[in-house]
């Protein structure tokens, strides 16, 4: 598919679209950074804090096992945050802006 | 016509399969008079996937609907075929094995395969979709010099899948010898023949739904079997104190420990199998690994080529949701299915069928269906390992549909056409690419019959995260990105990988392998003289069968080191000429990861490329909007 009326350099300067790719960039910065630093929690603390990890919570379970189950949480969790802000915000934003975009475009041709 | 052969094909792979006699009934082996109820199970599975491809043929008419099933897949279809290309059989059955073995540190080595998914969903599926078209160099092709990123593309794609596929068609073929008894080759073959008839006559459409079949069948074997672990052994909280009393589980923890073990009561033995430590002994090693798990996920080329197969970002993003939903369900299963096996099965006994521990799945189906002579036992032994061998053809499809379209896309229709192919032509490469890469892949599979491949896997992943990963994130999300920085990159990725893996403890080292042989002769010879003085005064003919036994064991363990050492005869040096290891590392992510994005910024930084800078508003626009991406084709 070809669309060769639409001014890149001018859309790329939207105002509208700076704003959502900066707020995008900033949130799937955060989300990415906490992800990897909760996970290369896991080795570490296995590794370097066996006393911790082996102290039972409740029955004979440990903080351990815990933490280890607590990754898929927010692993799920971290999805589930991104995919709400996404379909809430960003879906929207970018729908709009296509419009726009392409209606510019067709003026031009 | 394309029909036939496509029916003959599976004919001739399922007759292969059932063509063999059957091998010694053990643990793990459906016994030869159940033999029938592998065969329907097989044959149902098989006939189920064949139908689908016989209905998929019809639709593969362009390079579209061969590379990416037209872009007609659905977000959940695709989220369920991710999870069915991801799952494979190193995950599927090895990690289980590793809980049964080790316990915790298997379930931690679990994490890693699900975290990954966070960066595919945050950084990679949406932008991926919305610039890409078919294959890994597409993107790097978009603001780069096409042709040298599509030659450096395609070759990293290449190595990555090669590796990838070398791994699984070993491993599959030996999973399948031990699970239904046939010869290694046959089974090699068989995967190949199924696989090549999946990919050649229904491209990706049939590649999805075996896919899907198969993630959904795995799904369903695992949580049956979970259900009767819990029936038997309580839920959750309940669960782990049987684990933790488990005689069975104390006895491995003592075999773990040695001496350390000294001192220790019985319910602390088991408790130990709940902390880590008991496999993963370098935490360096541990965290390269899961540095090349994290990143190398979002570079494997069959995963990014599925998120083509959907119509829109946000199909994207809905298949990682499900991906990330199937995907960590079946690792939490998976806890339970490990210390199931544990308890009911027992490490010696899983440690018999498979050194890896990659049987416990099977042979635990086996047991709570009521064992080896029990004909649930052996029916829900023949389902699991249909399951397993769907899962290896399943995975094996999605890598060769990925390095085939790296040749004929890439590098046919992308650098020799120079971009200019019919829509026949590009087909036609296409399922000449499969057929290539399939046969190859065959070859490959028999040639590296009894090689250790088992680093294979992580190389791959290693390869993925060096290379693809750093030049995919930097060419979408760095403006000053160009053509240096992408093939500076993919060569010293894949170079500082693959080198860094050939010096490490990973490779065969002769010198090594020689020590090791002569101290089991040693330790051996020695065995075999006390047991030949016990030999002569033992009294009962049972105990004079068991010595006799034992003597024999130890005879055969002196042959195969004999063999060993023949193996390496004049021989001082590993493939890299290094007599030792250079580095302890055996996961080079944390050295390669920084090298791949290193190169990446120094080559794009020394190079001048006008047109990567004049395209890169183009490329941040749509891939952040989804302007202008290739559009669904209506079937």
């Amino acid at each position: 598919m070809t669309t060769p009326n639409i001014d890149w350099a001018q859309a790329a300067r939207d105002p509208r679209f700076v704003e959502m790719v900066e707020k995008k960039r900033k949130f799937l910065f955060s989300l990415m950074a906490f992800s990897v630093v909760f996970y290369f929690l896991l080795p570490l603390g296995a590794a370097y804090a066996p006393g911790l990890w082996a102290t039972k919570i409740f029955g004979v379970v440990n903080f351990g096992l815990l933490f280890a189950i607590s990754q898929f949480i927010v692993a799920w969790s971290i999805a589930f945050i991104y995919t709400r802000r996404a379909n809430r915000e960003f879906d929207a934003a970018s729908e709009a802006l296509k419009r726009d975009i392409l209606a510019q475009a067709g003026q031009r041709a | 016509m394309k029909k036939t052969q496509g029916g003959a094909l599976a004919l001739a792979a399922a007759a292969a399969l059932f063509a063999s006699p059957a091998l010694a009934q053990s643990a793990g082996v459906v016994a030869p008079e159940f033999r029938w109820l592998t065969f329907l199970v097989f044959a149902a599975i098989i006939g189920l996937t064949m139908f689908v491809t016989y209905r998929a043929a019809s639709k593969v008419k362009s390079a579209s609907d061969f590379y990416t099933a037209g872009g007609g897949i659905s977000g959940v279809q695709n989220g369920w075929a991710i999870a069915g290309d991801y799952l494979s059989a190193a995950s599927f059955l090895g990690i289980a094995g590793l809980i049964s073995i080790y316990g915790y540190d298997g379930f931690m080595y679990s994490v890693g395969w699900l975290v990954a998914y966070i960066t595919v969903l945050l950084v990679i599926a949406e932008p991926c979709r919305n610039i890409g078209k078919y294959t890994l160099a597409d993107i790097l092709a978009y603001r780069n010099n096409p042709k040298a990123t599509r030659i450096v593309g395609a070759i990293s794609v290449i190595v990555v899948s090669t590796f990838y596929l070398t791994a699984q068609m070993v491993g599959g073929g030996v999973l399948v010898k031990t699970l239904i008894g046939i010869d290694y080759k046959i089974s090699v073959v068989t995967v190949g023949m199924l696989m090549l008839a999946y990919v050649i006559f229904g491209g990706m459409v049939a590649t999805t739904y075996v896919q899907i079949i198969k993630a959904i069948l795995l799904v369903i074997a695992s949580i049956v079997l979970v259900l009767l672990v819990w029936s038997q052994y309580g839920f959750f909280g309940g669960f782990l104190e049987n684990a933790v009393n488990d005689p069975k589980i104390q006895a491995r923890v003592v075999q773990l420990l040695g001496d350390k073990s000294a001192g220790m009561t019985a319910t602390e033995l088991g408790q130990r199998f709940l902390e880590p430590g008991l496999y993963f002994t370098s935490p360096l090693d541990q965290i390269s690994l899961g540095l090349a798990l994290v990143f190398g996920t979002a570079g494997l080329p069959h995963i990014l080529m599925r998120f083509f197969t959907v119509p829109s970002a946000k199909e994207a993003r809905v298949s990682v949701i499900w991906a990330m939903a199937i995907i960590g369900g079946f690792y939490v299963l998976t806890l339970f299915l490990g210390l199931g096996a544990a308890m009911k099965v027992g490490a010696p006994n899983i440690l018999l069928a498979d050194r890896g521990g990659n049987m416990a799945a099977p042979i635990l189906a086996q047991y709570l269906g009521g064992g080896a002579d029990s004909m649930l036992g052996n029916f829900m032994l023949a389902f699991v390992a249909a399951v397993a061998f769907a899962t290896i053809v399943a995975v094996v499809a999605g890598l060769v549909l990925a390095s085939a379209s790296a040749i004929a896309h890439d590098l046919y229709v992308g650098v020799i056409r120079g971009g200019s192919a019919t829509a026949e032509e590009q087909v036609k490469a296409a399922r000449i690419a499969s057929l290539v890469v399939g046969a190859m892949a065959i070859v490959i599979g028999i040639a590296a019959e009894g090689q250790n491949v088992a680093h294979l896997v992580a190389l791959a992943f290693a390869v993925a995260a060096s290379a693809n990963f750093p030049c995919i994130l930097l060419t979408l999300f760095w403006k000053r990105c160009n053509t240096g920085g992408i093939v500076l990159g993919m060569i010293v990725g894949t170079l500082s990988a693959i080198l860094l893996v050939l010096a490490s403890p990973n490779t065969e080292y002769p010198n090594t392998v020689r020590n090791n042989a002569n101290t089991a002769i040693a330790t051996q010879t020695a065995r075999i003289e006390t047991l030949n003085a016990e030999l002569a005064t033992a009294a009962d003919a049972a105990r004079q069968a068991e010595i006799r036994t034992a003597i024999s064991s130890s005879e055969a363990a002196i042959a195969s080191a004999r063999a060993n050492i023949a193996r390496v005869e004049g021989r001082t040096t590993n493939l890299l000429g290094l007599s030792e290891p250079l580095i302890g590392l055996r996961n080079p992510g944390i050295i390669s990861i920084p090298l791949g994005f290193l190169a990446v910024i120094l080559g794009s930084l020394l190079w001048r490329d006008p047109r990567s800078e004049a395209l890169w508003d183009e490329v941040y626009v749509r891939q952040n909007t989804g302007l202008g991406a290739a559009a669904a084709s209506k079937h």
